[in-house]
């Protein structure tokens, strides 16, 4: 199966007043045809760098390094009029937050024709036509009478849909949802995801879903790669990440995780957290990244990074002491 | 098909009813309106209006009282009868007053919009050359210019809008420092939109309620700058009619013909009224958060 997006070594490099900031490192992953990516990390791990790098959007501070390519073409070296071509027609993106990222200004019809009209040379009438159908695919009620509505007359979560609508106008083949489910209640997340499910079985859309709720992971993804502080850590199949992880950070992640149904069996009442902060790299890491919230730290960790290694059919971890086995699993399990 | 072009026009022409109700719905915008009406068609057909030659002159009958028979508000220093030079007087004052602020406008809003969303170098450079015209008052500036170019209509006008720009490249530059870090420009740029589009769709269509409300003021503004400009001898030139030359030759003779200084005094707060009232009409329209 040949990868539909594939990133290797993509590296980002922030230029700032303090100096260069290492925002990703070495990161390298494949999407393929309808299968769902998620990208996990905390807050500032170079999650949404990592999707903006691969849309060019970064801003002229950014020096990116390493390749993209989209069905086998590369995306780095491409015109700014060719990757403005490849932004919403071959790969789109949909936000965390559904309240702005819809001009107040302009009506639903408009904004979801626009796209249509740009990327398809529609008509402004096929284009309503079409946006009418969109606005159904994502099961908007009364789609044609919100043609005339502005956002402001819409909830958060009819607003995501139409967001998805938009994003979705031109069949892309790689859709980035920047945390699309964040900023909506349970209910809509829900709805949202199955709305995305339905994209992949019937549109054959490949998603990179970028995310810190491992739930929604859970839910949705093929394949997981965790990061931290710009560095892949691990990466697999979402049911060997979740039943065997082998860093001591996704051990971590998922041990906090609230779990009603351990508590039933009797587990440990208290979720367990991280100690500590995601550090901000000024350069190439010294040491393993983690080490200093790492609680299977030793001398070795200390010396230097520990590169992606094999630990299972599928998956690799990039830590010194890679392992299911640890003292943290256990006092999770027990 | 027909059925759909018919909906389509339809909906269009229920959207052209539910915008032209919002504005008839506030009374003072419909006042104003009708005001600039008014003015506007004075301006344009003035000359066929008035009832007299503004400019001939009648030693027999100066200073003739307002309401008196042949001449309604009343004749000047010269005998020439005051309602002529008013009518005639509105090309040169409403000439001014638009002209000026567009001219101000477009080059204000361009500088505006491409400083505000490149930054940088060129953002660095406007926002200065701002500053540094903002420094002086409006009068002082105007009346700086109109001196530097000399005393005509054209320079004047000329003069009233370099002295605009600044204000309307800071209402714009302000709001566009704001609206280009919106989600929904960031949007835009993912979906594959233009600079183009972004800049005078998504930007420059947020930024329009400012601007309306920053030109309905500027226009009465440039109407008293003309006037004031011509009142101090940097306008439109004596004898040809215009509100601030009449104002200018009034103040030598205040006190035994006030209503001689009253008219066009009148004529420029009316105009200004007018165009004040339609703005914040047409604000409130352009809103689309207004519709509830």
């Amino acid at each position: 199966m040949t990868p539909r997006l594939q990133v290797d070594e993509l590296s980002v490099e922030f230029d700032t007043d303090e100096g260069p900031v290492l925002a990703v490192d070495r990161m390298s992953f494949t999407v393929g045809p309808r299968e769902v990516v998620a990208l996990v990390g905390e807050s500032g791990c170079g999650k949404s760098v990592t999707s903006m790098a691969i849309l060019r959007l970064l801003p002229r501070r950014a020096s990116v390094t390493g390749s993209i390519s989209l069905d086998g073409r590369e995306l780095t070296s491409l015109s700014e009029t060719a990757i403005r071509e490849v932004r919403g027609r071959d790969v789109s993106m949909i936000f965390q937050e559904p309240m702005t990222s819809l001009n107040p200004s302009f009506t639903i019809g408009f904004q979801i024709g626009e796209v249509l009209r740009r990327h398809e040379g529609m008509s402004r009438k096929q284009a309503n036509e079409r946006a009418v159908e969109l606005l159904d695919l994502v099961r908007m009620p009364a789609a044609r009478t919100r043609l005339r509505e502005y956002p402001h007359q819409l909830s958060g979560g009819m607003r995501q849909r139409v967001m998805i609508a938009m994003a979705v106008a031109c069949s892309p083949q790689v859709l980035i949802a920047d945390e699309p489910t964040t900023a909506l209640d349970v209910t809509i997340q829900a709805q949202i995801l199955d709305i995305l499910r339905d994209l992949r079985a019937d549109v054959g859309t490949s998603i990179l879903l970028i995310t810190h709720d491992l739930g929604v992971v859970a839910d949705i993804a093929d394949r997981v790669e965790i990061m931290y502080a710009g560095h892949q850590i691990e990466s697999g199949p979402v049911d060997d990440l979740f039943s065997r992880p082998q860093h001591p950070y996704t051990v971590g992640l998922l041990g906090a995780v609230p779990r009603p149904d351990l508590l039933a069996e009797g587990g440990s009442r208290r979720l367990r957290e991280i100690p500590g902060l995601v550090p901000v790299l000024r350069g190439l890491p010294e040491s393993c990244v983690f080490a200093p919230r790492c609680t299977r730290a030793t001398a070795v960790c200390g010396e230097s990074m520990p590169p992606l290694a094999r630990t299972g059919p599928e998956q690799y971890a990039a830590c010194h002491h890679a392992g299911e086995d640890s003292p943290v699993r256990k006092g999770i399990q027990a | 098909m027909t059925v759909a072009v018919a909906t389509e026009l339809t909906e269009r022409a229920q959207q052209r009813r539910r915008l032209r109700r919002r504005f008839t719905r506030r009374p003072t915008a419909v006042i104003g309106l009708v005001g600039i009406v008014v003015f506007v068609l004075v301006a344009l057909f003035g000359p066929l209006l008035s009832p007299d030659d503004p400019n001939a002159t009648n030693y027999n009958a100066i200073f003739v009282s307002p309401f008196s028979p042949g001449h309604l508000l009343g004749t000047d220093d010269l005998g020439r009868d005051v309602l002529s030079r008013l009518i005639v007087g509105t090309r040169a004052s409403m000439e001014a007053g638009v002209l000026a602020t567009l001219i101000a406008a477009v080059i204000g809003v361009l500088c505006g919009l491409f400083a505000g969303y490149y930054r940088g170098w060129l953002d660095t450079l406007v926002a200065r050359a701002t500053d540094v015209l903002l420094s002086f008052p409006f009068a002082v500036l105007a009346v700086g210019l109109a001196s530097i170019l000399g005393p005509s209509l054209t320079n004047a006008i000329i003069a009233l809008a370099v002295s605009l720009i600044p204000t309307f490249i800071r209402v714009t530059r302000a709001e566009v420092l704001g609206l280009r870090e919106q989600d929904y420009v960031q949007a835009a740029l993912v979906s594959g939109a233009t600079t183009r589009f972004i800049v005078f769709g998504h930007i420059l269509r947020n930024c329009l309620t400012p601007l309306v409300v920053q030109a309905t003021v500027a226009i009465p503004g440039s109407i008293i700058g003309a006037a004031m400009l011509s009142f101090l001898g940097l306008g439109e030139q004596p004898p040809t009619a215009s509100w601030g030359t009449m104002l200018s030759e009034s103040q030598n003779y205040l006190g035994q013909a006030a209503w001689f200084a009253l008219f066009p005094g009148a004529a420029i707060a009316l105009a200004t009224l007018s165009f004040n009232m339609f703005g914040d009409g047409l604000a409130d329209v352009l809103d689309p958060k207004g519709d509830q």
